[in-house]
């Protein structure tokens, strides 16, 4: 299998979408000199300008534009640079995107993907850095992607493409740059299925994007002390893979949720208290949570370190767990 | 000029005024049927109407094919009429019957019928200006000559979306007709007082959009100009109508609009779309009787669909849960 970066199966995976259906297309900022991570290079060169959008500095209208077009037919991959930028089109998304279809009976739908990067990346402070995923959860009509892996990136962008719902894409900012192999044919992914990460025993992690890889690390030092512990990488938040997730609790009793997002109201709540109304009297311990404290993003190193969720202190949790 | 030529052209304009004429009825109808409904507790939501703006429905939404694309507001009763809804099926969208438009999904805020390229009303306000865009950039994708109209109101032009979508269409060169239906009002407060510079008539042409002005209660002078801006949107670059006119009726059809002068009202009274089509007539040669005629059919017609909208079923319970998404569809699993 070829290895590549998580940016290049997602930009590979984008482009063989639009060489196999004329009626996706690309929108947002820069998206002319390959968006400003380097994710549609090389794209507007094959798919020329009226497919490869450059857009304004116009949020409202980069979405809104995307949903008139998703009602006559197109499939647009709408980029938004940064999620915390997409808040500029909330009204957009959650308003019309994510309710066309139903409050007009079913007469239409909105295929469209919606690309938010996400996530603690190089500083970038509290309006550069937010994983808001829990938000969209949150709105019926939407389905929400946050892939992992290269692989995920070029398999869930293909089903996320191919999928006829408002589709929010979050990619970690901080994974671009990672590599992993990738199946010469990108087959997509089925949205709504979990990947076991790590297979294991003693107890499961539920985690998904850039936490992912943390939460890895920590089942490695885990595994040094003896402990075996699985990973859940959830992939799609809505809808999450609840058979996958209860047959894992099922069978190690024991479940510590980890998320970069905020703890509070976070999606690692909804899973806890799931779990806790689905399996409660057969677990071994009550479900358990990491997630950020409910501060804003600081800038200096020492200060966001205060939100990042490091190996060691999944760790720590999952031994506090297993004493339960 | 002949003077069978003159009549020829008297019978036409006779003609055409007597269609505006009776398309003017049936929205009003339409309207104080739903009014009505709404006082007898009927019709739930809220209901907007757009007694006073009818010839800005006739002419717009008259000058369109049935392909080319509709953008309306939540006064869009009339809009929605005209480009060729079934006044059925829209009364029992507000009635919350299950042979609405939206299946009693939606309402009278959220009335579509993609059957006759209308992407629906909006309960946003100027959320459609951007939506329209895009419609209007996938119709120059395929190529085609359909184009997009996209009405809103003249409280629409303050909100960002009104900057975006002008300058998206310009940029783009889009063929889309925005019309800013200028009723002087948004809500209770008077537009003016919150609306710096020239307003949309000024603000249409910084952002290198054509733009033109237009009494919006002439309704043979709107149909006229409507047409040539239609012909000229066809291909883009996009053209910005602004239609004078007035809010005869409250914001919503319980607003008393006590907020608004009496002389104002009384002067804009005079000024009936209906009643200045009448008047054409009257010199057209059209009779007292004629001009009962069709107003008494249009209310016929309403007060039959109303009638008949009465009647029909409630949606099926199931119906909460169709059509929210096919991925984590609650149709699947209720949660
Ligand atoms: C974004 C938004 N803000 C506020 C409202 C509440 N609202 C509904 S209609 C309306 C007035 C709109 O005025 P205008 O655009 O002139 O349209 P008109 O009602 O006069 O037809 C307001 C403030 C809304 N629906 N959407
Ligand atoms: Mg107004």
């Amino acid at each position: 299998m070829p290895r590549m970066t998580y940016l290049e199966a997602a930009r590979r995976a984008l482009a063989e979408e639009m060489r196999r259906d004329p009626d996706v297309w690309a929108v947002g900022e820069d998206l002319g000199r390959g968006g400003v991570f380097g994710q549609y290079r090389g794209l507007i060169e094959e798919f020329g300008p009226e497919r490869v959008i450059d857009a304004p500095i116009s949020e409202n209208a980069i979405l809104g534009s995307s949903v008139g077009a998703a009602m006559t037919g197109a499939r647009p991959v709408v980029e938004m640079r940064f999620a915390d930028f997409a808040l500029c089109a909330i009204d957009e998304l959650v308003n019309q995107a994510a309710k066309a279809r139903y409050m007009f009976g079913g007469q239409i739908r909105v295929p469209l993907v919606v690309r938010e990067p996400v996530g603690l990346w190089k500083s970038a402070a509290a309006q550069h850095s937010q994983s808001l995923e829990a938000w969209y959860v949150h709105i019926p009509g939407l389905v929400v992607v946050m892939p992992a892996t290269p692989a995920d990136n070029a398999g869930l962008l293909k089903a996320a493409i191919r999928c006829d719902d408002p589709v929010v894409y979050m990619e970690h900012k901080d994974l671009w740059g990672l590599e992993g192999e990738v199946p010469e044919e990108i087959e997509p992914i089925p949205l709504g299925t979990a990947r076991l990460a790590r297979a294991g025993r003693d107890l499961t992690l539920v985690t998904w994007s850039a936490a992912v890889h943390t939460a890895l690390d920590a089942a490695a030092q885990l595994a040094g002390e003896g402990v075996d512990a699985e990973v859940l990488d959830l992939r799609t938040l809505w809808p999450w893979d609840r058979e996958a997730v209860f047959a894992s609790v099922a069978r190690t009793r024991r479940v510590l949720i980890v998320h970069e997002a905020v703890r509070v109201g976070g999606f690692g709540a909804e899973i806890a208290a799931t779990l806790a109304e689905e399996l409660g009297d057969r677990l071994a311990a009550p479900p358990r949570r990491l997630g950020a404290p409910r501060i804003p993003v600081p800038y200096s190193p020492p200060l966001e370190q205060e939100v990042r969720i490091p190996a060691d202190r999944i760790a720590e949790a999952a031994r506090a767990l297993l004493r339960a | 000029m002949t003077d069978a030529a003159a009549a020829r052209g008297a019978n036409l304009d006779r003609e055409r005024l007597c269609a505006f004429y009776r398309q003017m009825w049936r929205i009003r109808a339409f309207e104080e049927c739903a009014m009505r409904g709404a006082e007898a507790g009927e019709v739930f939501g809220t209901v907007h109407p757009s007694i006073g703006q009818e010839a800005v429905a006739v002419a717009v939404c008259g000058n369109l094919r049935r392909d080319d694309i509709l953008l309306s507001t939540h006064r869009g009763h009339g809009h929605t009429l005209v480009k060729g809804a079934d006044p059925y099926a829209m009364m029992c969208e507000l009635l919350g019957r299950v042979d609405g438009s939206c299946r009693g999904k939606g309402g009278s805020m959220h009335i579509a019928d993609f059957g006759v390229a209308m992407l629906g009303a909006n309960g946003v306000v100027g959320a459609n200006t951007v939506i329209a865009v895009g419609a209007a950039q996938r119709l120059k994708y395929l190529r085609s000559d359909r184009i997009v109209a996209c009405i809103f109101g003249d409280g629409a032009v303050n909100r960002g979306t009104f900057l975006e979508a002008l300058n998206w269409a310009a940029v783009h060169a889009l063929p889309v007709l925005f019309v800013c239906e200028d009723n002087r009002y948004a809500a209770s407060t008077r537009t003016c007082d919150l609306t710096a510079g020239g307003g949309a008539a000024a603000r249409g042409p910084a952002l290198g959009v054509e733009t033109v002005e237009a009494d919006g209660n002439d309704v043979a002078g709107l149909d006229a100009t409507v047409r040539e801006l239609v012909e000229r949107v066809r291909g883009g670059p996009p053209v910005l109508l602004v239609a004078r006119t007035y809010r005869l009726a409250g914001h919503t059809s319980r607003d008393p609009a006590a907020y608004r002068p009496e002389a104002e009202v009384a002067a804009a009274r005079k000024e009936d779309p209906i009643a200045r089509c009448a008047a054409l007539l009257r010199l057209a040669g059209v009779g007292e009787e004629e001009l009962a005629g069709m107003r008494e059919a249009a209310c016929r017609e309403m007060d039959a669909v109303y009638e008949r909208a009465r009647g029909a079923a409630w949606p099926p319970r199931a119906l909460a849960f169709a059509d929210v998404q096919d991925v984590g569809s609650p149709e699947e699993r209720p949660f």
